[in-house]
Formats: structure tokens, sequence, C-alpha cells
């Protein structure tokens, strides 16, 4: 226990730099801000000037902070990140090519360095009452839908990295999906980083899903650079969900090595809403993917499912927080993760339930398979039971792959990679397998192949 | 069957509110309330320790005035005055007791109330007692047999005069004095507790016990037990507290290690039943205890088994150190939260050797408007090669005013480590109490019957005297829960 203790006092002397860093992006905040989309709205204004106040006031979060206790921001720290976007640059379609959605019709919304590349995308079929904007376009016009929609979910502005992202935000989606209307064709969401050193990126996707709904939404993180330029994504997702409304959210994240990734999703969903998630991640040196969800009603049913694929010294974290306010609802989480080399994963996922939330039925589970000897995997399920009337169960699980398994395969003549990696295929595939688009499951199931064919003898 | 209907009635027999809340009016002796360097120079003073001892009080005492209560538990108090409390109060006598005759009748009295077999005539049920009053150990029992087998079983004071080099070497080696603190406020004002040895290769013959009773108001009680196992030795310790029902809190910030070497078994139970608060959480113990084990050698194994009834706060984490190869580490622990109780308690396995395992079932049921939480590390460093963990937390909730809360912490360095956690939550449904009632039993008894049932797996680890008399407490501690 020294040790940990020891560690935590060695970030401790680091948060000088936090400090640092606050007065930094502030002043480049200063500097950046007339440029911003939507830089005339007097509210609009307001709003960034209170996020960047709220996030000097809090610094990065040092892992004092329990929700960072496994994450250190410290690497993070050592770049300074050019936060005002600067002109995107010019990429073409064929670098891009390998990241976009194959074989069904859809919406395609590409992003070159956060900011929308009207060349590079294509909306497929509208039915009335749906909306896909970009939200640079929106600001620019004055932001009236914006502002009307904004209240509706709120991400926890004190949320460091979220209210960053609301100081900076410049461009993202803006998607409405009016009542009952079934949205068929997939909304691809595909951002570019183009490898400049430094960029960071800080895209703002609002979801309304009006009652009745159904929509799917895939997001793609990728990049054209080579694999060790540092560059940060601070992307803030918010759905709201009215009652009865389907959203299913998808998401790869395949950055570089070098890149940070942070992303904070905020769910509201309305009484017999769907909310279906699986995020897949292979890339960043450091990603972090932090998910609220707050079940408003009844009849919800509310999935959060995710997988990373890790290596080299790439460092993952998953934190979640799935609140039940009100009675009557399911929720259903499992995350897992692969971890070769000195690869390290965190899972922080909380449940809680509310004293009126009677008949919750809450599932959690969290399984790491550990490849090699210098990994390290974290786990901290947490259950915070305020009613009587529940069924909440949570489980861990840390290993490695079962020898048994990989003789079996080996006596059927299958070589020992092969072998290895058909296990760590059905130990993430079951999970890929759930999600219910088949284009989807297949640009996953890619990016899954590929990291895998870059695993070890 | 039978048993069954036995431990029903044991459980009718147990008229309701707390009742070891009595207080034994007996002279005692005090330090000046309040804490300074003087206070703990007067508790060494009185106890004529050794030079060395003292030095580690104080700096135990300076490291303390330099920290701040932690804040993280899932706990609620108001802050804790320490300025206004008794840090040392002995029952007054001339001299120390030779034998049991000099023990102060009313003492005796009092332990008899509490159904303690002090009286060697009576201690047929073969437990050797050690009773802590308020700060200080009044008797001892069975020390003459003990000590032909070579087991030293006294109070920390004698120890410390008759076993110099052995509490020399192990006190503060599993808990150093500034480990946390409320561990270092007991290293600086610790007064009494128990010390243990068993030599190698020795089984002890009974099982040793310790009975904890605060009396005096306003005081704090701050007891140190260490235990050690020498190579081979197998010994199995119990716990039992109670304390008067008073309107203030009291604290009680114990300290307890466990040392198992080369091939040692320590079993340590627990049945803390201080004193809860009434129904309105007025009054009641803080039970801030800090408890760690250390199986140092290879093969040992320590067990702790708790059931936790009492005190209005209980904040506290027995631990393992699984150093030696093929260690073993063990907690079974129910924890029951009424009225406005809370618990805050788990533990930690912490393994550095090879093949090390450890298991963790942890029970807790809230009631009222108790506030149940476990909270729990697994940690399993880099060398562990081949370490298994099994851990098990359910809950159980009565009634919709209380909670209960798992946080456990999971952390791995090497692949060769299976590590597992399950967590439930649950009610009594109504089908089982519907059952239970179409069979005659009436809500109470049927509540108790499916509680006792809930926490059968760590009821059967207490010896069997203990087992009885938790069972009858969780009777009590539920009473008012239904109906």
């Amino acid at each position: 226990m020294p040790d940990s203790v020891r560690r935590r006092n060695a970030d401790g002397a680091g948060s000088l730099t936090t400090t640092d860093i606050a007065a930094s992006y502030k002043r480049q905040f200063a500097a950046s801000r007339a440029g911003l989309p939507g830089a005339g709205l007097r509210w609009l204004n307001d709003l960034r000037d209170d996020a960047i106040e709220r996030f000097a006031l809090t610094g990065l979060p040092t892992q004092r902070l329990e929700d960072w206790k496994y994450t250190n921001l410290t690497p993070f720290a050592k770049t300074q990140f050019n936060l005002a976007t600067a002109a995107p640059a010019r990429i073409d379609r064929e670098r891009i090519e390998r990241f976009l959605l194959r074989g069904v019709p859809h919406h395609q919304l590409v992003f070159i360095d956060g900011r929308y590349d009207a060349s590079l995308s294509q909306l497929g079929t509208m039915p009335a009452g749906l909306v896909i904007r970009s939200l640079a376009a929106i600001l620019d016009e004055g932001g009236e839908e914006f502002a009307e929609h904004f209240p509706r979910v709120g991400v926890n502005r004190d949320q460091a990295f979220a209210a960053l992202n609301t100081a900076f935000m410049a461009d993202g989606a803006f998607i409405r999906v009016g009542r009952g209307v079934c949205v068929e064709e997939p909304i691809h969401l595909l951002f570019v980083t183009s490898g400049a050193t430094a960029t960071a990126t800080q895209p703002r996707i609002f979801v309304i899903a009006e009652a009745g709904c159904a929509l799917t939404l895939l997001q793609t993180y990728a990049d054209v650079g080579t694999d060790e330029t540092s560059s940060l994504t601070n992307a803030v997702t918010e759905i709201s969900a009215a009652p009865g409304a389907i959203v299913r959210d998808y998401k790869l994240q395949r950055e570089g090595t070098g890149a940070f990734h942070i992303a904070t999703t905020a769910v509201r969903l309305g009484s017999d809403a769907v909310y279906d998630s699986f995020a897949l991640a292979v890339g960043a040196r450091l990603c972090r993917n932090e998910i609220h969800a707050v079940l408003d009603g009844g009849g919800i049913g509310c999935r959060l499912k995710g997988a990373h694929l890790l290596r080299g010294r790439q460092h993952a974290d998953t934190t979640t927080v799935i609140d039940h306010a009100r009675a009557g609802s399911r929720s259903e989480e499992d995350y897992k993760c692969v971890l070769d080399d000195a690869a390290r994963s965190v899972f922080q996922g909380r449940i809680i339930v509310r004293p009126d939330a009677q008949k919750t039925d809450a599932r959690q589970m969290n399984r790491n398979l550990l490849l090699s000897r210098q990994a390290q995997a974290d786990s901290k399920p947490e259950l915070r039971i305020e009613a009587d009337d529940v069924k909440c169960s949570h489980g861990a699980t840390i290993g490695e792959l079962d020898a048994n398994s990989v003789f079996y395969l080996r006596t059927r003549g299958i070589d020992e990679k092969a072998a290895r990696n058909l296990l760590i295929e059905g130990f993430i595939g079951e999970l890929v397998d759930e999600v219910h688009v088949g284009s989807v499951q297949v640009h996953l199931r890619q990016a899954m192949w590929s990291w895998l064919s870059r695993s070890r003898a | 069957m039978a048993a069954k209907v036995e431990t029903l009635e044991t459980v009718d027999s147990v008229t309701g509110d707390y009742k070891y809340g009595f207080v034994t009016d007996i002279e005692s002796e005090m330090a000046p309330r309040g804490l300074g360097e003087d206070t703990v120079r007067f508790i060494s003073e009185k106890k004529r320790e050794p030079g060395w001892l003292l030095e580690w009080r104080l700096r135990a005492y300076r490291a303390w005035t330099k920290m701040s209560a932690p804040e993280w538990a899932n706990v609620h108090y108001p802050p804790i005055d320490y300025q206004d409390i008794y840090y040392y109060a002995a029952p007054k006598k001339k001299g120390g007791p030779k034998s049991l005759d000099e023990v102060d009748p009313e003492l005796l009295r009092t332990y008899e109330r509490l159904g303690i077999p002090i009286r060697e005539r009576e201690a047929l049920a073969g437990i050797a007692v050690d009773a802590v009053f308020d700060s200080v150990s009044v008797a001892t029992t069975f020390r003459g047999k003990l000590a032909e087998m070579g087991v030293i079983f006294s109070s920390m004071s004698e120890a410390v005069h008759e076993q110099p080099e052995l509490v020399r070497k192990y006190l503060g080696s599993v808990v150093p004095y500034s480990d946390n603190f409320d561990a270092t406020l007991n290293s600086a004002v610790f007064s009494d507790g128990t010390f243990v040895y068993v030599p190698p290769g020795v089984r002890c013959p009974m099982e040793l016990s310790t009975y904890f009773r605060i009396n005096a108001a306003k005081t704090g009680q701050f007891e140190r037990t260490l235990i050690i196992a020498d190579a081979g030795s197998y010994v199995s310790y119990l716990e039992g507290c109670t304390a008067p029902m008073r309107d203030e809190n009291q604290l009680h910030a114990a300290v307890v290690e466990l040392v198992a070497l080369d091939d040692a078994e320590i079993k340590y139970s627990t049945v803390q039943n201080w004193y809860p608060g009434d129904k309105n959480g007025k009054g009641g113990i803080y039970n801030f205890v800090t408890k760690r084990g250390a199986c140092r050698g290879r093969n040992s194994k320590i067990s702790w088994t708790q059931v936790e009834t009492g005190s209005a706060i209980t904040w506290k984490y027995p631990s393992c150190i699984l150093q030696g190869d093929n260690s073993v580490g063990e907690f079974y622990s129910v924890a029951v939260t009424n009225n406005r109780q809370q618990a805050d308690t788990g533990t930690k396995m912490i393994h550095i050797g090879r093949n090390t395992r450890s298991r963790i079932i942890s029970k807790g049921i809230s009631t009222g408007h108790g506030q149940n939480t476990y909270r729990g590390l697994v940690r399993v460093l880099a060398g562990a090669e081949g370490a298994h963990n099994y851990t098990q937390c359910d809950s159980l909730l009565i009634g919709d005013k209380c909670g209960a809360h798992t946080v456990p912490y999971i952390e791995v360095k090497n692949p060769t480590a299976r590590v597992e956690h399950e967590a439930t939550t649950s009610k009594i449904s109504d089908d089982q109490l519907f059952y239970c009632r179409q069979r005659g039993l009436n809500a109470e008894d049927s509540v108790t019957l499916i509680v006792n049932g809930f926490c059968r797996q760590v009821l059967q680890q207490l010896p069997m005297e203990f087992a009885v008399e938790a069972q009858k407490l969780l009777g009590v501690s539920l009473e008012g829960s239904v109906g």
C-alpha cells in the first residue's frame, strides 16, 4: 500500500502544472473567443464564459478525485494543446475511405479536425421530422434550436472536460428526430484528425429524440496522421430520449497511439425509452469514456456495453453512472477489456437506485483478459441502493486466457496465435453480436480484426 | 428442526431493547479530560512503561496532531471533540489483583450480568477470558493452564513488562503508529488490551476471548490487541463488546494486529454489540477500529469473522496482508444496521506472495433508517503468481428507508491471478414470508429465521457458543423492523 500513497503524492506535486494548464487554457480562450461559432450570441458567450471559469476552478482532474483514482493525467498535462481550432486541413476522400461505413445507405457527416466538411459528407433519405445539421451552422444562424434544446439533457457542468468542451465547442452534430419518426438509415458521424501536432478537437453532439421515434447513431473517431502524433479529442454527447424513443448509440474509437481521447456522454431517458450503446476502442494512448445515464421514468431499458482492445502502453478508462431515478426500469451493463503488453484498463461503474425507484432491475458486469505479465486491470463496480424492492447485481472478473481452451484448439491443428485470437474474438465478439445493425457490426468487427492481426504469435 | 425451535426460543427470551445498557457504579480513576502530551505521559507513567514505549507513544501523538480525520467513508457524524474525552479510566484498586478473589465483586457481578464466565469454576465452556473494563484489563482466566503449553495470554500492560522483546518486536509492525488517524490516536493513548503469543507447533487448547466493556461516561476506549502465532501454531480468538446506554456518543478506536508465521493459523472472531444508540440515533458508540493481519510465513492463514450488530457507527476494515507463499486470508462478515445506525465496513486483501488465496463473504442487512456500505479492496501485486480471490457481497434490505451500498476496489497486476467478485441486493420476498407465516410463525420470527438463513455462511464460521449468541443478537437488532 505505501507505493500507492507515494504515487498519489507524486501526482500532488504535478498539480502545480494543473493550475498552469488552467491559466493557459484561459488565455487561449480569451484569444480565440471572438472567432468561435455563434460569437455574436450573448447567451452563448455567457455559457462559454461560465464554463471556462468552472474549468479554471477545478483544473485538470487529479488522482485524488475518487472519479479519477486510477487514471493519471500527468502525460496529458505535458502536452500544450492548441484548443482553438485552426482552419481544418484538406483531406482527400481516399484517405478516409477505410473509415467509412459500407454496404447500406446511410447519412454520413465527416468532420476534419473537428469541423464539418460538406464536400465529404452526404445525407441519405430524410424522412419528415428529421433534422441533421452541423452545430456550427446552427450557431452561426442564431442557434435558436440549440438554445431551445440545450437544457434538456444537461451534462454535469462542473465536470472539467465537459466544461472545457462547452467553452471551446466549435462544431459537431445536431440531430433531432420528430415524434414517431423512424430513421431507418444509420447516421454516421466520422471525426478525422489530420495529424498536425497538438491539435485539439472538441466536438459536441446533440441528439433530441422525440416521443416514439427511433434512430441509430454511429460515431467513428480516427486519424490520418502518424501513430505518434499527440492530439486531443474531447467530445461531449448529449442525448435526450422522450418517452418511448429508441436510441442506438454505437461508437468506434481507432485513433493513433499518441492521441488522448476523452468522451463524455450524458443521457436522459423518459418512460419506456430504450437506450442501447456499444463502444469499441482500439486506439489512443489514453482513452476515457464517461457515461452518465439518468433513467427518469418507468419501463426504460438502458444497455451500456463496450470493449477495449489494448496493447503497448495504452490506458483505457470506462466510467459509468446509471441513475435509476424512478420505479420500474431496467439497466444492463457489460464491459470487457483485452490487455496486452503494459496496457492498463480501468472500470468504474456506479449504479444508483433512488429511494423511489422500486422494482429496479440493474445488472453490471466487467470482465478483463490479461495477456501479458505487465498488463494491469483495475475495477470498481459500485452499487448505491436506497430502495428495498430491487434486483441489483454486479460482477467483475480478471484473469488470463484459459490454457485448456487454447490447448483444445491446438489439438485441432490450430496454431497458437490463431487459437488465442479465436478465443479473444469470441470473448469480445459476443458483445459485437448484439449490435442491431449489420453494417455497423461489420464496421466494428473490421477494427477488431485489424487489432488481432497485429497481435504477437 | 429442534435447533431452529431452540433458536427461536432464545430469540424470544431476549426482551428487546439493549439489555447491556446498565451502568456499574464503581469508583474510577481517570486521567484529566482532554488530550495533550501530558495525557500520553500520564498513561505511560500509570502503567510504569519502559522509555521506548513512551517515546513511541509520543511519536504517534505528534504525528496525530498533524493529521486530520478522514472524510471519505459513507458515514456521517458531527465532528468529535477530542478534548472532551477521558483517555484513561480504570476501576480504582489498591495494587494489582493477584487472583480473581481480589477482583472487586461489583466488577465480577457486571461480567456475570453480561453472561461472561469469568470465574474459572463457571468456565466450563473452556474459554479463557481476558476482561477489559473501560481502559484496563481486570481479569484474565486460565492463565496457568495456558502457560503450561507455553501460550502467553495476558493483558497488554503485563506483556509490556513480562515479554518486552516480543512486544517491542511486533507492536506496530502490522499497523504502524502513523497508519491512519484513529490508529495513530490509539498508538498514542492505548491503555490496555490483550497480548497472545502461541509458541511454535502449539495448538492452543482452548478458545481465547476478550470481553470489552465501556462503563464510565465520556471515556474513549483505546485498546490494543497483538496476537502472534509462531510457526505451525493455531489459535482461535474471540472478542465481544458492550457498553451502557448513554445519550452522548462515545469513541472506541482500537487497533488489532495479527502476525502468522510459517504454517500458522489465526482465527479471529468478533461479536460486536456496542450500544447502538436509541431509535432516533441519539447516543451510541463510534466504532472506528483498525484491524490488520499479516500472513508473514508460508502456508499461513488468517481468518476474520465478524458479526456487527451494535455501534451507532461501525467503520472498520479487517485486512489481510498475504506475504507468505500459499498463504490464505478469509473475511466473513455480517453487518446489521437498524434505526439510525451506519456501517461502512469490509476488508482489504493484499496478495503479495505466490499462490495466495483469499475469500470474502459479506452479508449486509439494512433496516429502519440504517445505512450499510461494503467497501473492500482486493489487490494482486505483480509477484503474486497464481493468486485467487473470491468475493461475494450480499445485501438484504428490509423497509424502504434504508440503504445498501457496495464499493469494491479490484486491482490486478498479475495475469495468472483469478479474481471474482459477485454482489447481489435483494429484499425478503413476500413468498418467503408467506411460507413462514403459513407455518404459524409470526412476522418477526419469520424475518429472524430468514435473516439467519441469509447469514448462515458467516455464522457457521463462529465457534459454537458465539454462533448462538450471534443469532440472538441478530434477532434483537432486527426487532421492530417489520409489522
